[in-house]
């Protein structure tokens, strides 16, 4: 091994190659070990996309594609071997399944018992709909009425209340008036 | 009245919503209801310790009685906590008791059960880490009851404490033997 500075050509060696890595390197993710792919590039395109929809079980939000868990390792080669051994794509999630319950796949899957789940949104959603709509309706409801009409009564005693404020304003407006 | 009882839900949401999360925040995620209860266990060939005798080989050789088996391995920590209750039961001799070491290297687990005592009957190890997933095993230790037809009848997540076996795992067992 050489130790010490290294040559001024180096350095463009180096950039060269890690921009290559960049470009041409591995995936996104870096958890598949090179061993364990498999050698049929279409069984393994299956292989990553049901792995990304499977949940590490030790890590519990993290995809076996993604975790470096030993237990999601052990997974993604057992998804491996099942497709090697011919099953479909829904044999292989099916297989986990059975061993770990729906809670495996990542995205829950739809069906009766998981119904509330899918539509809580939409239920509650229409539920603060439905009180927003009957608290605008009880407040319309509640918004003072015209008020009722005058009775003839009332008609009388307000037209000599008038005439009366008339008559006191008349004598106002003639005092300034200085007509002495 | 009704505006009453209207001026309080907000109130009411809140107290709901405190509810769940007192319950929700005690409940350990980790601790998942097995998807293989009360089902056949799975059937399995492994390899046994080598040098110590008997081994676990053959899934035939936990039917006929009501078993115990222990999922551990020697990396696991939680295991060497369970490991002195693991000793009692085999000393009660109520059941037997058998293991099996996964993510393991053999020579780690014949140190660790030298260390920490051997409490199992037979002991199997999982080369393959196969077996831990045919039995939807998450982590260490796991411990599954299983009965004389060789039924799944419960898991047990985590060490065993005390008060599990005493309240739980051993009356089952008793239940299951009677039975």
């Amino acid at each position: 091994m050489r130790r010490g500075p290294l040559p001024s050509a180096r350095p463009w060696l180096a950039a060269a190659l890690m921009l290559g890595m960049l470009a041409f390197g591995a995936p996104a993710s870096w958890a598949v070990e090179p061993d364990e792919m498999l050698d049929d590039p279409a069984l393994e395109d299956r292989a990553r996309d049901i792995s990304a929809g499977l949940r590490c079980v030790v890590c519990q939000n993290e995809s076996i594609d993604e975790s470096n868990a030993e237990m999601a390792r052990d997974m993604r080669i057992l998804v491996r071997d099942r497709l090697l051994a011919g099953d479909s794509n829904a044999d292989v999630k099916q297989y986990l399944v059975d061993r770990y319950g729906d809670f495996v796949l990542l995205k829950p899957p739809f069906k009766p018992s998981t119904w509330l789940l899918w539509f809580s949104p939409v239920l509650i959603l229409a539920g603060g709909g439905a009180a927003a709509w009957a608290f605008y309706r009880r407040r319309d409801a509640e918004a003072p009425a015209a008020p009722a009409p005058l009775s003839d009564e009332e008609q009388t005693r307000l037209r000599a209340l008038l005439t009366e404020a008339e008559g006191a304003a008349g004598t106002d407006r003639a005092d300034p008036g200085g007509r002495a | 009245m009704t505006r009453r009882i209207i001026s309080f839900l907000p109130l009411l949401v809140v107290a709901v919503l405190l509810g769940f999360f007192v319950v929700g925040l005690q409940m350990d995620p980790r601790r998942l209801p097995s998807a293989l209860l009360h089902q056949p266990l799975p059937a399995f060939a492994l390899d046994g310790l080598p040098g110590r005798a008997p081994p676990l080989t053959d899934s035939a050789q936990l039917t006929g009685q009501v078993a115990l088996v222990n999922f551990f391995g020697s990396w696991c920590a939680a295991c060497i906590q369970e490991h002195p209750m693991l000793n009692r039961i085999q000393a009660e001799g109520v059941a037997p008791l058998h293991g099996i070491a996964f993510q393991d290297k053999p020579q780690a687990t014949l140190r660790f059960l030298a260390r920490h005592g051997d409490p199992y009957d037979r002991v199997g190890y999982d080369t393959t880490n196969r077996i831990a997933i045919e039995f939807g095993v998450t982590g260490a230790p796991e411990t599954f009851v299983i009965d004389k037809a060789g039924v799944i009848r419960h898991k047990h997540v985590g060490p065993i404490t005390e008060d599990d076996w005493v309240d739980t795992l051993r009356p089952m067992i008793e239940d299951l033997q009677d039975g």
